[in-house]
């Protein structure tokens, strides 16, 4: 009876989330279908940037089908002001953010008027009947230009397109400039992305007009904190509002938002009594789905001659786009204690100014920060090599922190717990055979072959577990960083694990599951995993960041262990003997000594729900709730190498092969910790080689659909190999480290590297992002060098 | 209003219906099967894949009228008496799919892939899903799913 | 997105369909595959009153031999064109250049008939046809007429149909003993041609006899690479061809996009001219 269990965590285990996912059966917001539900659609502003001088909405009411139609300003006290939880600054400038436009819009796509109509079609027809008369305004449109003297402001009212300064430093930069022989200055472009889950947006509210009371269901990351920022920004009571996020269909930090959308279809879902759907189209969410990084990076490197780096200084103008969404200012920011990375220096200056533009809002998109730091030194790290005639690893290994160095407080302020660079760096090499490739390259810059091979590397490492409340604070986010969970053993030893983290693909029942198995001793197929719905989970920080596993898995942990805990004193009650005399082994608590003597957790949920003899005073419950907040951030880290094949004759670049070794500390799944690898590096290498936003002089969206943004399909994607080492986190009891991020940040510098180093012969030092073909060739121009 | 009848997952539904209703939408809105998902309005990214006749179709770029006579088969007609498709299982098993939403048009590309070539090389696959689009796994093991039920029915 | 309203025609004859269409009034427009037109209208960039669909005239489906001439049906699929026998064996350039074309599920649905009367510059089959000197059969209120390739491509989106004509058929002389090569250049598999090149080449005695060169995406029709063709004319050697393919570009008006600029566009023609001829002429 007492064989042993196979531990779940570290076990590949095939989904529990698969099942519904795979035969149909799903739940995506835009399924929902209710009585006398009505559907909203949304005109949009062509214009980037222009008075609104007339909304009439008259000749839409006529049309058939339709219930409602308002314009900005009849809506206006209703909806508030969309939040922004970050003013990461003092003085930090936040304009008034209507989720209808009511006197400018100020990007295109900014919302002008809303339709109500008995189904899709009608609200769509609709639209075409509103009639809005604009006053076209001077736009903003560049990052670089926002700041001049005479460009026009997005906020008038404001006096100035500046949102904020921030600036942290730590050592002497100057000094460590005045004592370098090599200082290396360079300009990085993080390129406007779309962050493009394939589930566009939805969201469906059912009012129960008599009691006031609202169910809201959207393809959100943040149930909960969407719930508390609706609240405050319609006034309708916290406590009668429930946000469900049902199936939500990837999500890449752009449902990590409280949208003007929703605000829209809570107020007038209460206006009318009526319970109301929206749902986006490809083209709309292209314009009114936050973007993401869009930033100018200068960045100067001061290193002695013989490698070592003395000091890092990091200039940075964000783009915020039209308005601030709920973290605008504080995604670059992110990414302030990342420059630095893994490398020791004596010497870090970090500024950042946010700049508004007449662009879509940017916020949060996969990585939020920290790929634009990874890649900022990674790419600068290569080039140093390269001007100091050192490789490229070697580099690196010169400056990194040695495994023996941790616990190692960076110049940024950061304690790293724990890692491996060494390792993880020789076992990529091995398996991408770097000497190989690196004797080939030579080969064919030897025979001026016309195709070119490049070799990229990155060694990253990146924050995860968003994050301590402390450090959140003092960063003056409005939020703590904590997550909650609890779990029940159901009185027939099911098990109910109820997380405040709201997955959207990351597998956390699965991974949930796993955890509490092994806490419990109970079989994985027992557990189940609630989430995603503040009627069941009440409690939550929901999912973004990495933060899941590491804040909320460790969460789940602990809760288990506190039932555990609770389950012994009725255990120890029932045999008849000391907690302390007690084992506890595969689920069942046995007297040390006398193996016989056992209960089983089931057995002592049985007793607990019975409760006809649990110890004096004890409540008969053996549940437990674990509200975590984290003491400090985890650092995954890992060495990513990639070789391509550019063609010089055309610019085609080709991912020959792409090698990755990450340390991600102790894994739960490792399917899951793979595929969040191999979606992270996609979206990274996506980055590096094909996606931008790109506007034209008016400051329309050129890329509006799927045809024109190029969201790489299975052919443009070469295959990864992916390997680990398991260097744990000290920070806390599972190991664990987090990974959604990690193949994003690591890619992107990687592929770049390998790009330019495929060039450098020709005396090419940078390919602006997104490395197009034509951007290549350009610079294989004679006189054309790209920028230096 | 046109009438149209059509055969959908072995079941026939006749109805009338506006010319310009998507296929798309008269799966999800008139027939209450949500099961296929819309991603785009340009056909590029596939999730509303279904077959139509024998052949995968991007169900938003055809009106349900064109279709009217056809029989369709969606990703919710797969599974027989509860047992789910060879494509299903590999694709649950290799973890192909992560936030879920491409995953009923790219097991419908990939059926119609698997019929047009049983045996296909990588290379093969990757261009046989080129109209799916995913952006949760990186295509890796979706390619090895597919390959993976293209191995079982060789040795078969 | 969602299509605005129309009123919906299924003829199941040609006579039937091109009467419908003539009494449907100004603004009625056949429906072919509708893997260009669909797009269109859920982003509300088409106001057709009428949509006359093709989907059920069996006559307009199917590939025939006429002499030496391969007739395909203007409503035959790509999926159908691709892999067809007659097709891969006299018209190996128009089968390779159409398993290009979009993906699968499109090629299912899209016709050739359907994407050359859609006559987008950047499409992959009108250039080919082009490079086929292929000839439209088209019919209208006033009978029946022959297109020839190059008087079809009028300008953007615009082809010598006229409003109330159907394109029926295409016919392409069979180029059995030619050798063929379409270069795709894009960034994504799904995207469109920066710029394509649809090459034949017939050789005689190891010198390039014969070669025909059309061109996507470098203006605002299709185009054939008429200087270059001439001085191909005999080329012997790779070099002899390099040589004709820096005259790729010439006399094109490339545009300016996301994708590429007119200079790109121009040196791309070049480069890719040179591969698809040599592949073509078996001399890659």
């Amino acid at each position: 009876m007492s064989e042993t269990v196979e531990r779940e965590v570290g076990r590949a285990r095939a989904r529990k989330e698969d099942a519904h996912l795979i035969t149909g059966q799903t739940n995506w917001t835009d399924n929902i279908a209710v009585n006398g539900l009505l559907h909203l659609a949304i005109l949009r502003s062509p214009m980037a940037h222009a008075r609104i001088d007339r909304v009439d909405v008259s000749a839409a009411l006529e049309r058939p089908g339709v219930i409602a139609a308002f314009s900005g300003r009849d809506v206006a006290e209703a909806m508030g002001s969309l939040p922004c939880a970050w003013p990461v600054a003092e003085g930090t400038v936040m304009p008034d953010h209507p989720p209808i436009a009511v006197d400018e819009v100020r990007y295109a796509g900014d919302p002008v008027a809303v339709v109500v109509a008995r189904d899709r079609y009608a609200a769509a027809d609709a639209l075409e009947a509103v009639e809005v008369d604009y006053t076209p305004l001077p736009t903003v449109l560049e990052i670089e230009s926002a700041l001049d003297e005479n460009a026009p402001l997005v906020h008038s009212d404001k006096g100035t397109n500046r949102c904020y300064d921030y600036r942290t430093t730590d050592g002497d930069y100057a000094a460590a400039k005045a004592r370098a022989d090599v200082v290396l200055t360079r300009r990085y472009h993080q390129q406007r992305l779309i962050p493009s889950a394939m589930e566009p947006r939805a969201v469906v509210v059912t009012p129960l007009a008599a009691s006031g009371e609202f169910t809201l269901y959207s393809s959100t990351q943040i149930p909960h904190v969407l719930r508390v920022l609706l609240a405050v920004t319609t006034g309708i009571p916290e406590n009668k509002i429930r946000v469900v996020a049902p199936d939500v269909g990837g999500g890449f930090g752009s449902k990590l938002q409280v949208y003007g959308e929703e605000v829209i279809a809570l107020v007038l879902a209460k206006r009318l009594g009526r319970p109301l759907k929206w749902t986006e189209s490809r083209s709309e969410a292209n314009l009114a789905t936050h973007h993401g990084r869009s930033q100018v990076q200068d960045i100067e490197i001061a290193a002695r001659r013989d490698g070592t780096v003395l000091g890092l200084k990091v200039s940075l103008l964000a783009d915020m786009g039209a308005y601030l969404m709920l973290l605008s200012p504080g995604i670059p920011i992110l990414g302030a204690s990342m420059y630095p990375a893994i490398y020791k220096m004596g010497a870090y200056e970090f500024s950042c100014t946010g700049v508004f533009t007449n662009r879509t809002p940017i916020d949060a998109y996969r990585g939020a920060g920290r790929p634009e730091a990874t890649f900022a030194i990674e790419r600068i790290m290569d080039d140093l090599a390269a001007e100091l005639g050192m490789d490229a690893i070697d580099l690196r290994r010169h400056n990194w922190i040695r495994h023996e160095e941790f616990p190692y407080t960076t110049i940024a302020g950061m304690t790293y717990d724990s890692g491996n660079y060494e390792a993880a760096t020789d076992k990529a090499l091995a398996l991408f055979d770097y000497d190989k490739l690196r004797a080939e390259q030579a080969d064919r810059i030897d025979h001026a072959d016309t195709v070119r091979l490049g070799i990229g590397v990155s060694t990253y490492t990146e924050m995860c577990g968003l994050a301590p409340s402390r450090w959140l604070g003092e960063m003056r986010y409005a939020a703590g960083g904590w997550e909650a969970a609890s779990i029940r053993v159901l009185p027939t030893g099911k098990v109910e694990v109820i997380t405040g983290t709201s997955p959207h693909g990351q597998g956390h029942v699965t991974s949930w599951s796993q955890i509490a198995a092994d806490v419990l001793g109970v079989p994985f197929e027992d557990v189940e995993v609630m989430h995603g719905d503040t009627l069941l989970a009440p409690h939550g920080m929901d999912t973004y960041g990495s933060r899941s596993l590491v804040v909320g898995g460790v969460a789940v942990h602990e809760a288990a262990r506190k039932v555990v805990d609770k389950a012994r004193k009725v255990a120890a009650h029932l045999l008849e003997a000391n907690e302390a005399d007690l084992d506890f082994a595969d689920g069942a608590f046995s007297v040390k000594g006398s193996p016989e003597a056992r209960k089983t957790i089931q057995e002592v949920a049985f007793a607990t729900f019975a409760s006809h003899d649990l110890p004096d005073g004890m409540e008969p419950s053996i549940n437990a709730d674990h509200v975590l907040d984290p003491e400090t951030f985890s650092f995954p880290h890992g060495t990513h190498l990639c070789a391509v094949e550019v063609d010089t004759e055309t610019g085609a670049v080709h991912v020959r092969s792409y090698v990755c070794v990450d340390d991600v500390g102790k894994v739960v799944n490792p399917l899951i910790v793979e595929g969040q690898l191999h979606g992270g590096i996609a979206q990274g290498i996506a980055q590096a080689l094909y996606e931008e936003a790109v506007y034209d002089e008016e400051g329309n969206l050129l890329t509006g659909t799927l045809a024109d943004y190029l969201v790489p399909a299975a052919p443009d994607l070469p295959e990864f190999l992916t390997d680990r080492t398991e260097t744990p986190a000290t920070s806390n009891p599972l190991g664990v480290k987090g990974v959604g991020e990690a193949g994003t940040i690591a890619s992107t510098p990687a592929v770049v590297n390998a790009v330019v180093d495929a060039l450098r012969p020709f005396g090419v030092r940078d390919i602006r992002m997104p490395c197009t073909p034509e951007r290549i060739w350009q610079a294989l121009q004679p006189g054309k060098e790209a920028s230096a | 209003m046109t009438h149209i009848s059509l055969k959908v997952d072995g079941t026939t539904y006749e109805d009338d219906v506006e010319p310009r209703l998507l296929l798309i939408h008269y799966l999800r809105d008139r027939l209450g099967l949500t099961g296929t998902p819309i991603g785009c309005d340009t056909s590029n990214c596939g999730s509303c894949t279904v077959d139509l006749d024998g052949e995968s179709v991007k169900s938003c770029s055809l009106l349900a009228v064109q279709a009217d006579g056809g029989e369709i088969t969606t990703v919710q007609g797969l599974a027989q008496d509860g047992e789910l498709s060879e494509l299903q299982k590999a694709f649950h098993a290799r973890h192909a799919l992560q936030c879920g939403y491409c995953t009923p048009g790219m097991i419908m590309a990939a059926r119609d892939l698997l019929r047009e070539h049983p045996h296909p090389t990588p290379d093969e696959v990757r261009h046989g899903l080129e109209g799916n689009l995913c952006r949760c796994t990186g295509y890796q093991n979706i390619v090895r799913a597919v390959l993976d039920v293209s191995e079982e029915e060789v040795k078969a | 997105m969602i299509p605005p309203a129309f009123e919906y025609a299924r003829p199941s004859s040609v006579d039937e369909a091109v009467r419908t269409l003539a009494d449907g009034g100004e603004d009625a427009k056949f429906l072919a595959g509708g893997q260009s037109l669909l797009p269109l209208l859920r982003m509300r960039l088409a106001f057709p009153e009428l949509l006359v669909d093709l989907g059920r005239v069996p006559e307009l489906r199917g590939v025939r031999e006429d002499d030496g001439t391969l007739v395909i049906g203007a409503m035959t699929t790509h999926h159908h064109v691709l892999h067809d026998p007659l097709v891969r064996r006299h018209a190996g350039l128009l089968a390779a250049a159409t398993a290009t074309v979009a993906d699968p599920a499109v090629r299912h649905r899209g016709t050739l008939g359907g994407s050359l009367a859609h006559a987008d510059p950047a499409g992959d089959l009108p250039a080919v046809v082009l490079a086929m000197d292929g000839e439209l059969v088209a019919v209208g209120p006033r009978g029946r007429r022959v297109i020839p390739a190059r008087e079809f491509f009028v300008d953007y989106l615009q082809t010598a149909l006229a409003p109330d004509e159907l394109l029926v058929e295409v016919r392409v002389p069979k180029t059995d003993g030619w050798g063929f090569k379409y270069e795709k250049f894009h960034r994504v598999a799904q995207a469109w041609p920066i710029v394509g090149v649809a090459a034949l080449v017939r050789r005689d005695d190891g010198h390039i006899a014969e070669a025909r060169v059309g061109l996507s995406n470098m203006g605002s029709t299709p185009l054939r690479a008429a200087t270059a063709e001439e001085a191909l004319s005999g080329a012997s050697d790779p070099d002899a061809v390099a040589r004709a393919a820096e005259e790729a570009a010439d006399g094109t008006r490339p545009a300016q996009d996301t994708s590429g600029s007119p200079e790109y566009r121009a040196h791309l023609a070049r480069v890719l001219t040179k591969r698809a001829v040599l592949a073509a002429a078996g001399m890659g």
